[in-house]
């Protein structure tokens, strides 16, 4: 068989589950399950991107899919024009200050020889930056969530005509990108050129501290009183019910309306993911056979060679780092535009950065097209161990009496059956192929 | 100025709690950091483990609630503590035999044992969510005081109270007596000392007859009683949450890594560090210093450096200082 087949059984088995979950279920949940593998799909490549070319293991995933999220809600969101007058200048003047405090001390050290002095200049520049910025920040942002709480109570976005702009949130994923590159950039500065397990570590810490900021910052996206209602790009179920031709052609399929319309609008949306992939795809195909890739995986499998035929080691980490933080973050704008909101309670490691990584190790890494494979599949498994595990319970328990307390025990926890899965799944993938199903050419 | 109630309030909500929690952490760390020099790899299941031990702690407990065994004025998650570590420890031994043993043969890199290390940490995690569920558990009981803020007044007349809690006096026992064990252990016994001649030079370990295996098979045995403890301590000082434990890795591996990562003392000493920082960054400091300072000074706001939802950033922000300047940590760790 040979690679080509290969790849056309894989694909078209991953069709057969969706198709096969559309019969049995319902044809929405086959098409949100197309959604989401999409966009896994797009974090798996960025994710590949990281490890399957440059060996980088990097645990924040989560973070740079958030930083994507809270792109999607400062870019299309209205603006609140009473919270900017109330205390918008004070927290951009704040923030300003904070970033000026950083790049002084930056420049104190480089600027000053080593010794005592320095240390004492750095101190004194961060300690007394710190309580300026608290003091404009603090009044400001109190400012700022004072104007209407319940639903507002934080700056806005920049969208100028709210839902009659929707198309303006496509230009949030790009921006969601810029974002998580430029945590990327931070973090990459300092944990890369260490040892490798360091950049691991630095990252998980980044993304916890990035989804404790949403939560708190009320101020910047509402924290976890959520933003709802983002405007999209799709047209609204509602909108569609109402047009008269739209329930003809409906009619005429022989779907009634209310499905049609949630089904087209989450067509509308898969178009829009598909073609985010695609180019994604193909940029990241002609990256790995570039000689920029031949070069960075020339540096993967042997950094001290490829370091003494000149390359800079740390450099083009950092570079590939970046780029494949980026594409997380593209990721997580498109989520937040499909979800339609921005919840950071809802934010979990396992769930957006451990998940991704068995996608990679599954499908194949250092091969685009097994990341995609592998967002597809995990992703469906993911949707469908739930109900699969509570059959699969239902079968066990079924011999046991009502109400005795393991079945009610197994039944309850069939819920937890994913991570379980997914570990299992890892654990195997990585012992008996350790390089995927597509593997690396 | 007072200084004696100042010094009483510092005591009783930032250097109390904070010995404690160092404890936990430096126990935790040191697991981390054990693992580091045998095996030589970042354990991304450690958090896991600490909730795997606890559960099985937990649910011992119960046993013994239910059958009407109690350590009287301790709590009698201490009666069923040697248990669940004994659980804890077969299990660890389990995935060793099942799933690390298998890469040691391969002479995997360590970037691999880390991502075996996070399929344990699954697995981990749903069976300790399986079977006891995710959300929060109490399970302390016994005695909660050691001295409470009003038997202190009365004692003292002072104007301010001290409460120590038994779990955090308890904590801090159980801290010194596992890390007096562990480093007579590692110094003074044969197995200790083989095994930190494997941790510095693997080979020369090898040509002088130490059996690798066996060492291996100690460090899981010292480092699932080290994550039990751990994780049974920092339950019952707060609650026992899986999700909590996997948030506590953060803070261990800030801890292991600013102490040096693969050196027992520093892990000790990391564990302080940060434990101090976050608490005192978190700290709203008006009342100590309400009593510290001359009026005139006597700060307006709370004078509370960071929210204590940021406490994970104050672990964060050291470690990136400590890699930033000390790659190596403080006690000079391995590196590379």
């Amino acid at each position: 068989m040979t690679d080509t087949t290969r790849n056309f059984v894989y694909f078209g088995f991953i069709a057969a589950l969706i198709i096969g979950t559309g019969l049995m279920t319902s044809w929405n949940l086959a098409i949100t399950i197309v959604n989401f593998g999409l966009i896994s799909a797009i974090m798996a490549l960025g994710v590949n991107l990281q490890w399957g070319f440059a060996g980088l293991f990097n645990v924040g995933i989560m973070g740079f899919v958030a930083l994507g999220g809270l792109a999607a809600v400062l870019v299309s969101m209205p603006p609140e024009p009473e919270a900017w007058s109330a205390g918008g200048l004070r927290v951009v003047t704040a923030l300003v200050l904070g970033a000026a405090t950083i790049v002084g001390a930056i420049l104190a050290y480089n600027a000053l020889p080593k010794g005592r002095l320095r240390t004492i200049v750095m101190l004194v520049i961060l300690v007394a930056g710190f309580f300026i910025y608290r003091a404009v920040f603090d009044s400001g942002v109190a400012a700022v969530e004072a104007v209407n709480p319940a639903n507002a109570g934080y700056l806005g976005g920049l969208n100028p005509h709210g839902k009659e702009w929707g198309w303006i949130t496509i230009i949030a994923w790009p921006v969601g990108g810029l974002l998580a590159a430029g945590a990327a950039w931070i973090i990459g500065k300092t944990a890369l050129g260490l040892r490798s397990d360091y950049l691991a570590i630095a990252t998980l810490g980044i993304a916890e501290i990035i989804i404790a900021i949403l939560k708190n910052e009320d101020w910047l996206a509402r924290g976890v009183k959520n933003v709802v209602g983002l405007p999209r790009p799709a047209p609204y179920e509602i909108e569609l019910q109402n047009s008269a031709t739209f329930v003809e052609r409906a009619s005429g399929l022989g779907i009634d309306p209310v499905t049609a319309s949630t089904l087209w609008v989450k067509t509308i949306y898969a178009g829009l993911f598909t073609v985010v992939l695609l180019i994604l795809f193909i940029l990241a195909q002609r990256a790995l056979n570039s000689p920029w890739g031949r070069m960075m995986r020339a540096i993967r499998d042997n950094e001290v060679a490829a370091e003494a035929m000149g390359k800079d080691v740390t450099a083009r980490h950092l570079q590939i780092f970046v780029l494949g933080s980026a594409i997380c973050g593209i990721a997580g704008a498109m989520m937040t535009t499909l979800d339609g909101q921005l919840t950071p309670g809802t934010y979990q490691p396992l769930r957006f950065t451990f998940l991704i990584w068995v996608m990679v190790i599954v499908g194949g890494s250092g091969n685009n097209l097994g990341a995609v494979l592998g967002g597809f599949l995990i992703w469906w498994l993911w949707v469908m161990v739930e109900p699969i595990g509570l059959w699969v319970m239902q079968v066990i328990t079924s011999g046991m009496a009502e109400g005795f307390w393991l079945r009610e025990h197994l039944l309850d926890s069939a819920a937890h059956m994913r991570l379980l899965t997914m570990g299992v799944v890892l654990l195997l993938v990585l012992r008996f192929s350790p390089r995927g199903l597509i593997p690396e050419r | 100025m007072d200084l004696l109630n100042a010094f009483i309030t510092l005591s009783n909500f930032v250097l109390i709690p904070a010995i404690a929690y160092g404890s936990q952490l430096a126990l935790g760390a040191l697991g981390v950091t054990l693992i580091y020099g045998i095996l030589r790899f970042s354990n991304f299941a450690h958090g896991d483990t600490m909730a795997f031990g606890t559960m099985a702690t937990i649910l011992i407990t119960w046993g013994f609630q239910a059958a009407g065994i109690s350590a009287g004025p301790l709590p009698t998650a201490l009666l069923a503590l040697p248990f669940g570590i004994a659980v804890c420890a077969l299990f660890v031994l389990a995935t060793d035999r099942g799933v690390y043993r298998f890469y040691r043969g391969q002479k995997a890199k360590p970037i691999i044992f880390v991502m075996v290390s996070l399929g344990v940490m699954f697995i981990m995690n749903g069976l300790v969510r399986f079977i006891i569920g995710p959300d929060d558990q109490r399970f302390s009981d016994g005695e909660r005081f050691i001295i409470s803020v009003r038997e202190f007044k009365a004692l003292t007349g002072l104007k301010e109270g001290l409460a120590i809690k038994t779990t955090q006096g308890l904590t801090v026992i159980t801290a010194v007596i596992v890390v007096a064990l562990l480093f007579y252990f590692l110094n003074r016994t044969r197995t200790g000392k083989s095994m930190r001649a494997y941790s510095d030079n693997e080979d020369l370990a090898l040509l002088s007859g130490i059996n690798p295996e066996r060492v291996v098979m100690v460090t899981w045995l010292i480092v699932a009683a080290l994550a039990t403890v751990a994780g049974v301590l920092y339950g019952l000082d707060k609650s026992f949450k899986p999700f909590v434990y996997f948030q506590l890795l953060l803070p261990i591996f800030a801890s292991a890594i600013v102490g040096g990562l693969g050196n027992p003392l520093g892990a000790i000493a990391g564990g302080f560090t940060i434990a101090f920082s976050e608490v005192m960054i978190t700290y709203a400091w008006k009342k100590v210093a309400g009593y510290a300072l001359p009026e005139v000074l006597e700060p307006a706001g709370l004078a509370q450096l960071l929210s204590t939802d940021y406490k994970f950033a104050v672990s964060f922000v050291i470690l990136l200082i400590v890699l930033l300047f000390k790659p190596t940590g403080l006690f000079a760790g391995k590196s590379v």
